[in-house]
């Protein structure tokens, strides 16, 4: 078999790359090891992750669409990637609706649900916190005439289940709350929202589960979630991959008008590879997701506790840990420009986000922490530090010692209020 | 205190007598099966009956897969105390105040199968009923039409209270009356006719005629599929794939253009008893309607069924298309048969088949075959590849190459 020949030929191109591709761990002129806190702009996929994409690219590259055996059998194994990402997600395999990644799957299920109600008159509640690809998706479909209520967020950056019940009216077509924020890792109370919809059978709740999965714990069908997103390159698989868990008889309105795969819910050539991949790395994720999660909390405890020793810095998020996800940690440095620290936290080794990645290069206040009631100094100051698999106390304590330091230079520049 | 533990009820087995061993242990293994991927939980067996302790599963995802082991009638959500008043009368209070949302009427019927109890039935009823009563406000009883009937069993392995119960499939335990051999086409009705058949408990075999190149991939890919459904049901299954092409095309080129259907279901269950004979099957299953199509008119059914020897079992026979589909749709097979891939029946299918086939021409048409026939016969037997099926795995996916890509 060629394909195989191929396969393995490119397995090694692709070790070769891999072996390359230490770049932003590898050390400075001046011998220092570079750290990647910035986990939840995106994780370095895993090695074998990375080599299984290679490999399915090159051996199954026939159209999963086609008639022939090899069409039959990359559709073959995109169906096992599928069953496999349904069975860790407590999903069936034909409420996996795979796509581009999250963007793609927030996009796909507020304009899928608003698009498929044939009325005229349409409401849709989600939250001031949410991610831009929900915020603005809604802020689009306001423009064009859909009703929008924003429920606001308290001090720990929570929506109220109760305000998101009341915010549902008799045309209310959608509830749109994500599960973990991406720029403070507040938890949501996703399953008391459910409980709260559950007398509303007319109104679909879709949940932005990007930076949950494999992070918090996920029962979204007990939930009464409708719509769950994930994204493949938030737990070390490829960028370009995500899906949209769909549950079973609820109608979506595709984005693209096509050749009808995913269920017709998402027309264009399936990303074979990616989807593998993406089902290997949630299969590896999943498996290690409880050892982590109490790894991370014992880390973030000490980064909280570190962080307390430099008076510059303040904490957003709650002091409540059940309430936050366990890899995000978010700062502000009132006065400071959260660039220059970013840069001079990367001049010290230490890569990190300010607010998130995706608003990171516009300069205005963090809209989240804004929402949660902190002023303009507190919210545009802001950084973001997400932890991966990599990280240990020795990561941690260099982490805290390197901030200090970008603090202690950036003093004399703070602006005092 | 919450409801940890699951009341199982079994049906037509505990009316069985002698063998209820059997069968309750029958059922146990049918049940820890179905169950297998919930790790936490823990199962108590009793007279006529099980139990399961939740130990922090999710009581709806048990019940979701729960509701379709054969055999079961029905089970309910169930605190379990000792057999003392207090314990009960408290565990009374937290069914009621778990009822969401809260009922303004109810009753309770105590059971006392235990005669040890100190209480009868009728006084624990009323010292249950008005401690439920004191803690509650705004509850009435009703013992006509209440809107919650609290339950309260008490046994001599301790006191369930409850107050609702979970119809689930009934029937027989899976393997409790042998085993059989269903033909799967591919449409509607077989995957039906073997899951009606299974819920009698018979364990079954399938066997599937695949015409590759007539027959698409998709085609086989579409029957696994629906093995793999029926095996969600039956813990596993055995799928037979017959290469059918070189039987078929001959049977076309017979010059009986009328009779091809006859010819060929003929065929198929010749085939289907020899690989019953080798599973050790003892009868076959179809998904035949009456008067369904040309091929199940009484006259087909008589000239077709007497190619086999071995008891033909057809539970959709008095069964309209419409209640045949709406199972479908229930046991979740309907989505995967009506995906358009022709299976090899509606191949060479003349424009007018015999709906009345005359069995002295049929049989004279395979005369003439004569050896042929039976090599075709025996070859298409030989060349058989079974293929074993789960709900979620499959022999024949994992080759060894694509195993580290999961």
């Amino acid at each position: 078999m060629h394909g195989i020949k191929r396969a393995v030929r490119t397995a090694r191109v692709g070790l070769f790359l891999l072996a390359g591709a230490k770049g932003i761990e590898k050390k400075g002129g001046d011998g220092m090891q570079t750290l990647y806190f910035d986990h939840s702009a995106s994780t370095p996929p895993h090695e074998q992750v990375i080599r299984t994409m290679a490999e399915v690219m090159a051996a199954h590259y026939a159209n999963p669409g086609s008639l022939h055996r090899a069409g039959g059998e990359a559709l073959k194994l995109m169906e096992r990637a599928r069953a496999s990402v349904a069975e860790w997600l407590g999903a069936k395999p034909q409420e996996v609706v795979f796509t581009s990644g999250g963007t793609e799957s927030n996009n796909l299920a507020i304009k899928g649900i608003v698009g498929g109600v044939g009325r005229k008159r349409k409401h849709i509640v989600t939250s001031a916190v949410e991610h831009a690809s929900v915020y603005q998706c809604v802020r689009q479909l306001e423009e064009a005439g859909v009703a929008v209520t924003v429920v606001p967020v308290d001090r720990d950056g929570l929506v109220s289940p109760e305000q998101v019940r009341a915010a549902v009216r008799d045309d209310t077509v959608l509830v749109s709350i994500m599960h973990v924020n991406n720029e403070t890792g507040a938890i949501q109370p996703i399953r008391e929202i459910g409980k709260a919809l559950s007398d509303c059978p007319h109104v679909r709740f879709h949940v932005d589960g990007v930076q949950a999965i494999a992070k918090v714990p996920v029962a979204w069908k007990d939930w009464g979630v409708d719509l769950y997103t994930g994204s493949a390159h938030k737990f070390r698989g490829p960028k370009g991959v995500g899906f949209l868990l769909v549950r079973e008889g609820v109608r979506l309105a595709p984005l693209n008008a096509g050749g009808g795969q995913e269920h017709g819910m998402r027309s264009g050539t399936s990303n074979v590879p990616g989807i593998v991949a993406a089902a290997q790395a949630l299969r590896i994720a999943m498996e290690g997701a409880e050892e982590r999660l109490v790894r991370w909390r014992t880390l973030r405890r000490r980064i909280l506790e570190g962080v307390r020793e430099i008076p510059e810095l303040v904490y957003n998020g709650s002091e409540r840990e059940e309430l936050q996800a366990p890899h995000i940690i978010n700062l502000s440095y009132p006065g400071m420009r959260p660039e220059v620290l970013v840069h001079t936290l990367e001049q010290n080794g230490i890569l990190v986000s300010t607010q998130s990645a995706c608003s990171s290069r516009s300069l205005q206040p963090s809209r989240v922490l804004k929402a949660m009631g902190f002023d303009d100094a507190r919210a545009a100051g802001s950084i973001r530090i997400s932890m991966g698999d990599e990280h240990d106390e020795a990561a941690v304590e260099l982490l805290l010692e390197r901030l200090k330091k970008a603090v202690a230079e950036l003093k004399p520049l703070a602006k005092t209020r | 205190m919450t409801e940890d533990w699951i009341i199982v009820r079994f049906g037509e087995i505990t009316v069985k007598g002698r063998n209820r061993t059997r069968f309750e242990e029958l059922m146990l293994a049918r049940v820890k099966e179905a169950l297998a991927s919930f790790g936490s939980l823990s199962y108590d067996k009793a007279y006529g009956r099980l139990y399961i302790r939740l130990n922090g599963e999710s009581f709806d995802r048990v019940a979701d897969r729960l509701k379709d082991v054969f055999g079961i009638v029905s089970f309910s959500p169930a605190i379990r105390t000792a057999n003392e008043l207090a314990a009960i009368r408290e565990a009374a209070l937290a069914v009621m105040r778990a009822v969401d949302p809260p009922p303004q009427t109810f009753k309770v019927s105590v059971k006392r199968a235990y005669k040890g109890f100190p209480y009868d039935s009728r006084e624990m009823n009323h010292l249950v009923g008005a401690h439920v009563l004191r803690n509650t406000p705004n509850l009435k009883v009703n013992v006509h039409q209440p809107e919650v009937e609290l339950k309260v069993e008490i046994r001599e392995e301790g006191t369930f209270v409850h107050c609702r119960t979970v119809p689930a499939a009934g029937g027989f335990p899976l393997g409790m009356n042998g085993k059989a051999m269903l033909l799967l086409s591919g449409g509607i009705d077989s995957p039906v006719a073997g899951w009606m058949m299974m819920r009698k408990g018979l364990e079954l075999e399938a066997v599937h005629f695949h015409s590759y190149p007539y027959t698409s991939e998709q085609s086989k890919e579409k029957v696994i599929t629906l093995a793999q459904r029926l095996a969600y049901y039956g813990g596993r299954m055995k799928l037979h794939v017959v290469p059918f092409t070189e039987l078929q095309t001959r049977l076309a080129r017979t010059g009986y253009e009328h009779l091809m259907v006859t010819l060929m279901r003929r065929a198929m269950l010749r085939i289907a008893e020899r690989l019953a004979e080798k599973s050790g099957a003892l009868a076959l299953v179809t998904g035949e309607s009456l008067g369904q199509v040309a091929s199940q008119t009484l006259a087909s059914i008589n000239v077709i069924g007497r190619a086999a020897t071995l008891p033909i079992l057809r539970p959709l026979v008095a069964m309209d298309k419409l209640d045949i589909i709406r199972v479908a749709e229930r046991i979740g097979t309907y989505e995967t048969s009506i995906l358009p891939y022709e299976d090899c029946c509606t191949l060479f299918v003349p424009k007018s088949p015999a709906t009345n086939p005359n069995l002295h021409i049929v049989e004279r048409a395979e005369r003439r075959l004569g050896e042929e026939m039976e090599r075709l016969i025996q070859e298409a037997v030989t060349g058989t590849e079974t293929i074993e099926v789960t709900e979620t795995e499959r022999s024949d996916a994992p080759r060894a190459g694509e195993e580290r890509w999961f």
